[in-house]
């Protein structure tokens, strides 16, 4: 049920992102589904490979998006059960991610163009400075919960009482920012340009095409909705199944609707300001650690 | 006297030129070029019979008059270099020498400017010499012909240091055209103007300006105030569309979508009013030497202020926003800097170099038509960087709107002379200096005997400013260079001629 969920959230979201992006600039936009429909008519097609690729090339779209599909299965959304559980699940979750990830990089490697070995370093640099951030406040929540795996600090989040509602929403904002990284979206990255000297994510895929580039557009659009449901998850209370159902696809909304707002407003970060940016997010999960660590006398 | 002094669009006599031996010329040019005021318009060479007849024309700003020499030599002569002491001249000898093959001793480096076919060495193509560093530690990258996106083709090679630029080298020249040798070989005039309308299609009417101008003079035709006053209008006008397609595509550079869309819907009723004027969005077929097919009619007025009462509200509106936008403002400020001693170095002109401080307006050094009596105040701002060539463009289009205005409240009368048997005047030496929203426009003709064209030379300001993006990139991210070339958004084709 649970990665049902996910994936069926993951189809709409990026058009949802772009439908009000276009709202907020006056413009009609595309429909909703226009890229569900991109991702149908390019799974039809067939991929063209370059000469200087190799199998790391061929492989890597399809084991971004088992990783993507693996870390999905530890996530539980509030009622629902996530498809296996097990101490110490948030760790896989961002390593299978990770893995994703190195694929990513060493198939853009592998083109030996030089623009996608731009971007592979700087998605690797700035995934490096990310990862902290994301294990230091799971840590803390581990610390502050006395459990270990995704599941069942959700639940011992939601059952707390004032203080870990507080800290609900401080991780929530976390991860908000963290899967801006994560996805590649402003003010890290711009989805949208056309200038290969300033891309991260898109260069790296300038190479895919037809099936594979399909499969990218699916991940991307999964790694939002995994995101999405962790910081749901800090919110869907002990409430009946289809409240939990309307207030996750509310808070999915919210959240794309934030993620179009902040595209609309502003400007995209200088290059070399993202690691400042993501190691403020480090910082802010060590806040975190140590107000836990205060809170518990530890 | 080494050299005579003529000012814009005046025709003298070509035997008026003085022809000096090289040394003389040399030395001429070095002593000219001791005021900061001056900078080179133009330099080329014409052959005739089997001379090379080679003219230099320097513009003196603080004088509003240009100063012209020549001297003769023939193909592949060598004589010593005049860029090894003012770095301006580069490009022009790169050009001599490339149509020519005179080599200049002691050149930075002389090879082929535009590389559609190098005349010195037919084989060289294959083979063009960029500027290599070897190092395990730097790595290249090599950016078109071929861009993303829809804009003109040329080649960027960047040597970098992670994502540190250290050197940029532009190599041009897929888009020449050989307008100068067609503006020669085309016999009607209608074939002219619409090759001048053609040489950078953004600034059609600009280019069109500088040809008509010049034609006029050159048959010795006085312009009719009507017809000054829509050249000059119409220019306006296309500057301020274009700098209000240029900020918006600075907002898009950075991915600040409401900048781009606010501006880009801007845009649009500019461009717009010029296809209700006359049938075109960019001011192609508006403008006619002797004549005009498109005359200024009171309700082309009343739209026009129309349009400006829309525009400006909403114009100052985004502006305000963004200004105060932090982080717009983090990526645009610092951001390419060029310094007002690169840009005398290198003879930059126009709305670039006015960004850094160096105040060089056609439009007010050696004014032509109604700037004669409107006396134009140029803009400058300090710093070089994309934000100073941000504000620029926001307050010249200010400053457009209001010229715009104020034309606007008296409307020559119009009255066409019916010139069209005018011919040039033979053996006849003419030069036209215009400002487009880019910069400098010259266009330079020389006539025979019996008054047919013999050399056409063309200079968009990208001729110069291109070295100025070279510049401007220099340590600074790669990935800052798109915003950077866009706030120059220089012209390709302009370049490639």
């Amino acid at each position: 049920m649970t990665i049902l969920i996910i994936i069926l959230t993951s189809l709409l979201f990026p058009g949802l992102i772009n439908v009000i992006r276009s709202l907020m600039s006056g413009r009609k936009g595309p429909g909703m589904l226009q890229p569900l429909k991109d991702m149908i008519r390019l799974f039809r097609k067939g991929s063209v490979y370059s000469k200087t690729t190799t199998i790391i090339f061929r492989i890597a779209p399809a084991i971004s998006f088992a990783a993507v599909i693996s870390a999905a299965m530890v996530l539980p959304i509030g009622p629902w059960q996530a498809v296996f559980s097990f101490n110490g699940d948030f760790i896989f979750f961002i390593y299978v991610l990770g893995l994703g990830r190195f694929m990513a990089i060493i198939a853009a490697m592998d083109t030996g163009s030089s623009f996608e070995g731009m971007g592979a370093s700087r998605e690797a640099h700035f995934s490096m400075f990310a990862e902290p951030a994301f294990l230091v406040l799971f840590g803390a929540l581990v610390l502050f919960t006395g459990h270990y795996s995704f599941s069942e600090i959700f639940i011992a989040m939601r059952s707390g009482y004032g203080f870990s509602y507080g800290i609900g929403i401080i991780s929530a904002f976390l991860i908000f920012m963290f899967s801006l990284i994560e996805t590649c979206r402003l003010p890290v990255d711009d989805p949208r340009t056309h200038l290969e000297l300033t891309m991260v994510h898109e260069v790296m895929i300038l190479d895919n095409s037809g099936f594979d580039l399909g499969l990218l557009h699916l991940t991307n659009a999964l790694k939002f909705a995994l995101f999405g449901t962790i910081i749901a998850n800090f919110f869907l209370f002990d409430v009946p199944q289809w409240v939990a159902l309307l207030a996750f696809i509310g808070i999915q909304m919210v959240y794309a609707f934030v993620v179009a707002f902040l595209e609309s407003f502003m400007a995209r970060f200088r290059m070399n300001h993202n690691p400042q940016f993501i190691m403020s997010l480090t910082s802010l999960a060590f806040l975190i650690f140590v107000g836990i660590l205060l809170y518990l006398d530890k | 006297m080494k050299y005579t002094t003529v000012h814009n669009l005046q025709s003298i006599p070509i035997e008026m030129i003085p022809v000096v031996s090289y040394k003389d010329f040399f030395d001429t040019v070095i002593s000219l070029f001791e005021e900061e005021e001056v900078h080179c318009v133009n330099y080329f060479a014409y052959p005739i019979g089997n001379e090379l007849h080679l003219i230099c024309s320097l513009a003196d700003d603080r004088e509003s008059k240009l100063k012209v020499l020549s001297w003769k030599s023939t193909s592949f002569a060598s004589v010593p270099s005049l860029s090894t002491q003012i770095p301006s001249i580069i490009v022009f000898e790169r050009e001599i020498y490339e149509n020519y093959g005179i080599t200049f001793i002691g050149h930075p480096w002389l090879k082929p400017l535009r590389y559609a076919k190098n005349r010195a060495n037919e084989h060289q193509i294959s083979d063009y010499p960029f500027f290599k560093i070897e190092s395990e530690e730097l790595h290249e990258v090599g950016v078109g012909p071929i861009h993303a996106g829809i804009i003109e083709p040329g080649h960027f090679r960047f040597i970098c240091n992670g994502e540190r630029i250290l050197h940029l080298e532009i190599q041009l020249g897929y888009q020449h055209r050989g307008i100068e040798n067609l503006f020669l070989n085309s016999t009607h005039l209608n074939q002219r103007i619409a090759l001048s309308e053609s040489i950078a299609g953004d600034t059609a009417t600009a280019h069109a300006s500088a040809f008509a101008n010049l034609w006029e003079s050159l048959c010795d035709v006085q312009t009719s105030q009507h017809l000054l006053w829509q050249r000059n209008l119409s220019v306006e006008i296309e500057r301020i569309a274009m700098h209000t397609g240029d900020m918006a595509a600075i907002c898009t550079d950075v991915a600040y979508q409401l900048g781009n869309a606010v501006l880009g819907r801007l845009r649009t009723p500019m461009v717009n009013f010029m296809q209700e004027w006359c049938g075109n969005r960019l001011g192609k077929s508006l403008i006619r030497p002797f004549n005009s097919f498109y005359a200024f009619t009171p309700e082309l007025k009343e739209r026009l202020l129309d349009i400006f009462s829309k525009y400006e509200p909403d114009f100052n509106e985004i502006w305000d926003r963004m200004k105060t936008l932090p982080s717009l403002l983090s990526r645009l400020e610092k951001t390419g800097v060029v310094s007002r001693n690169q840009m005398i170095e290198i003879g930059a002109v126009g709305m670039s170099a006015r960004a850094a401080g160096l105040e060089r307006d056609v439009r007010a050094s050696h004014p032509y038509g109604l700037f004669k009596e409107t006396p134009h105040q140029p803009i400058t701002k300090k710093h070089g960087d994309v934000y100073s060539r941000t504000q620029l463009r926001n307050e010249e289009i200010i400053q457009s709107v209001s010229y715009i205005k104020h034309w606007l409240e008296n409307i020559p009368d119009i009255e066409i002379k019916d010139a069209s048997h005018a011919t040039p005047k033979p053996s006849t030496f003419c030069i036209s200096l215009t400002e487009g929203w880019r910069g400098e426009i010259c266009h330079c003709a020389i006539t025979d005997e019996k008054g047919n064209l013999i050399a056409y030379k063309i200079k968009d300001p990208s001729l110069h400013n291109w070295l100025a993006l070279a510049l401007a990139v220099r340590n600074n991210e790669i990935s800052d260079f798109p915003i950077i070339n866009k706030s120059f958004n220089l012209s390709y084709c302009g370049f490639d001629l």
